[in-house]
């Protein structure tokens, strides 16, 4: 095993439960590396919703509470405000986020509470087989769009932005250098942090959207449909349409964050006391 | 507003305020909720309380939100608890279950309200009796307390904390409307300490192991070297899945179940008063059991052997205790406002062996001491005759 494995793998949680080929190894990957770089593994407490990514914090060996499908954020709310030191990280798929979780998410970002979440876009309902997402593209065909997806996909992104998060990223799991190097930066912001990764289900959408299940053309799939933020600033609308911008989106230290400014009036109230 | 007398604090409060009182003194620290008639007061008197003792409050986006944060905040190593009513509490369920399969310590509060959906807002009712202990799916045991007065409020509140923490379950306070919005005087003790949480050794630490009565020794926080693995998913004792293992996942259950329905005899609070030579008893919980009490004194004034008991621990149901209590008589009464549900627990427990009478109160008024005490006097007469 890897040294990083053999450090924060939980080793009797193993094996991983993945179907070969998915991209929920280098997310899980990805983030060992950002919580190593940070040096905060004492400090952490992971998350994870229902779905095939809400297992990625249950191989960590730290504090994990794998909770129900779509409320992770109000979960990992009790514990950041249970102990604002506590570095607090949810992992959550499309479906769980955008889906069913929907509301938790934009109030989260509405607080901007200081939590850094993982979003794992596969466009699907990987877990429970293959049923359209919130983020699946319209006309696909999936087992519960058959016709083709009649409805318009959520931009995470712009919604955790809209809603008020502080730090919105976007990656994907052909950056896996990137992907990292976002997540501690999300880790280390005090505020509500989004990171969006677009990764291949090869079982799932694969199969089911994109009619391949090879992980290498998936993921090239993925690398074909993103631009840079950056290079995106000189094209037009028209190049632009239908590809994912993929860099920070959006980084604001200004704003208070709230488990720090309402602890200031706990302090002052029990002062009072 | 208080005075001290004899090591004690004399109150006047609402009986929502009370709950916060009594949490308050049992150590609770975290509060997440969601307005709702007429459960409000709970939390707008935390969102008062809970900062000047350090604690934290929080109103959610909604009432999944609210459980789920407290359950974090469980977890998360403070004594946490919710509040809501009606649809509150339905939509808490998910939640419920979940706290109930990882074992969380924390206290879910029903103001309760009458009636399906919106029901009936403003007006009592005791029809989420049956959802204390059913609402969430699978198999599982809750400890449901019913406070009938705002001291019971304060008490019973108190002893939710400390019965969450030794059982690792979630416990209701089932109070009520008139409970929540009557105020009236509550003797504080001055020298009431927080409920202790224990926590486990650290050496050879399994979060699930459980001791020979089932309960699992101590209640580890995150961050505080457990390396913890809390799944709502069946685990074993290491908390690793196990929804592919039968006998893992049989006995778990089962665990879940009996740690409670096994501590049944300790669980019992019951109150009595004029059962030595009852013939007709009169079984009470929460509200009506104030009417009970004052019907049963005045059939007594009449010469009727009326007698009267208040269960304030409803779930699990104190079977074995009630069979003992009820031995003599020929009677049971039990008023409730609901269709009649726990007429049928005692039913059960009594098993056909004396008369058992509903007196079930629908429409968001509470029963009179008159209707509870003609009831008495037509089955009193019923036997005379
Ligand atoms: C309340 C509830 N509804 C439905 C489910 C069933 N369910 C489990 S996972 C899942 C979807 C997961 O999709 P997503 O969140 O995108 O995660 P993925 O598996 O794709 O990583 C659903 C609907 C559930 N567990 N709980
Ligand atoms: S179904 Fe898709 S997301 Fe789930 S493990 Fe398999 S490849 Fe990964
Ligand atoms: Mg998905």
């Amino acid at each position: 095993m890897h040294p990083l494995g053999e450090k924060y793998l939980r080793k009797n949680a193993l094996p991983l439960l993945w179907c070969p080929g998915c991209g929920n190894g280098t997310i899980l990957n990805a983030t060992v590396r950002a919580i190593e770089n940070l040096g905060i593994r004492d400090r952490l407490a992971l998350v994870g919703g229902i779905g095939c990514s809400g297992w990625i914090p249950v191989y960590i060996d730290a504090d994990t509470l794998h909770v129900l499908h779509g409320r992770a954020i109000p979960f990992a709310t009790g514990l950041k405000m249970s102990d604002p030191n506590r570095k607090v990280i949810v992992f959550s798929g499309d479906g769980d986020c955008l889906g069913i979780g929907g509301n938790h998410f934009i109030h989260g970002a509405r607080r901007n509470i200081d939590i850094t979440v993982i979003m794992v876009h596969n466009q699907i309902y990987g877990m429970t087989g293959g049923q359209v997402a919130p983020t699946t593209p319209t006309a696909s065909k999936t087992k519960t769009s058959p016709y083709g997806n009649p409805e318009m996909p959520f931009n995470g992104c712009e919604l955790a932005r809209a809603s008020g998060a502080t730090y919105v990223a976007r990656w994907t799991t052909a950056h896996p250098r990137q992907l990292s190097k976002a997540i501690a930066e999300a880790i280390d912001h005090q505020g509500f942090s989004f990171v969006e990764v677009l990764t291949q289900c090869p079982t799932q959408a694969g199969r089911v959207i994109h009619g391949t299940a090879d992980p290498a053309k998936l993921l090239d799939m993925i690398k074909a449909n993103t631009i840079s933020a950056n290079a995106a600033k000189d094209k037009s609308a028209e190049e632009l349409a239908g590809k994912f911008l993929i860099g920070t989106l959006h980084h604001d230290t200004q704003r208070p964050e709230f488990a720090g400014y309402y602890y200031e009036k706990i302090h002052k109230a029990a002062a009072a006391n | 507003m208080g005075q001290e007398v004899n090591n004690e604090k004399v109150k006047i409060l609402q009986g929502n305020e009370a709950i916060v009182e009594a949490a308050v003194a049992a150590g609770c620290r975290f509060f997440a909720g969601y307005p709702i008639t007429p459960a409000s007061e709970v939390a707008e008197t935390m969102a008062q309380r809970l900062p000047q003792v350090g604690g934290v409050f929080m109103q959610m986006e909604d009432e999944i939100a609210s459980i789920c944060a407290t359950i974090g905040a469980s977890f998360g190593g403070l004594k946490a608890c919710t509040a809501s009513s009606g649809p509150g509490i339905s939509l808490k369920q998910e939640g419920v279950g979940y706290a109930s399969a990882v074992e969380a310590p924390i206290v879910v509060i029903n103001v309760m309200r009458g009636g399906p959906a919106t029901g009936m807002p403003t007006a009592v009712g005791q029809q989420d009796i049956m959802q204390a202990k059913y609402g969430s799916h699978g198999d599982y045991e809750i400890i449901a307390l019913m406070p009938s007065s705002c001291q019971e409020a304060f008490d019973l509140t108190y002893k939710a904390f400390e019965l969450s923490e030794h059982y690792r379950v979630p416990v209701y306070v089932l109070s009520d409307e008139i409970v929540g919005h009557t105020r009236e005087k509550v003797r504080i003790p001055a020298n009431l300490s927080p409920v202790e949480r224990k926590k486990p050794a650290k050496e050879n630490f399994q979060p699930y192991k459980a001791q020979a009565n089932g309960l699992l020794d101590g209640m580890p926080g995150f961050n505080e070297g457990y390396r913890l693995l809390i799944d709502g998913q069946l685990h074993d004792e290491q908390g690793n899945r196990a929804a592919h293992l039968p006998d893992v996942c049989a006995r778990l259950t089962e665990r879940l179940c009996r740690k409670i329905s096994d501590h049944a005899d300790q669980l019992v609070d019951i109150e009595s008063s004029y059962l030595e030579d009852a013939e007709i008893i009169v079984v009470s919980f929460g509200s009506p059991s104030r009417p009970s009490l004052r019907a049963v004194k005045d059939a007594r004034a009449k010469g009727i052997k009326a007698g009267y008991l208040k269960l304030r621990i409803i779930w699990p149901f104190p079977e074995t205790k009630l069979v003992e209590l009820t031995a003599g008589a020929r009677t049971l009464i039990v008023p409730e406002l609901n269709i009649g549900r726990v007429v049928n627990e005692v039913k059960r427990a009594v098993g056909g062996q004396k008369e058992v009478v509903g007196l079930s109160k629908l429409g968001g008024l509470l029963h009179t001491p008159g209707e509870i005490q003609a009831e008495i006097e037509r089955r009193a007469q019923a036997c005379t005759r």
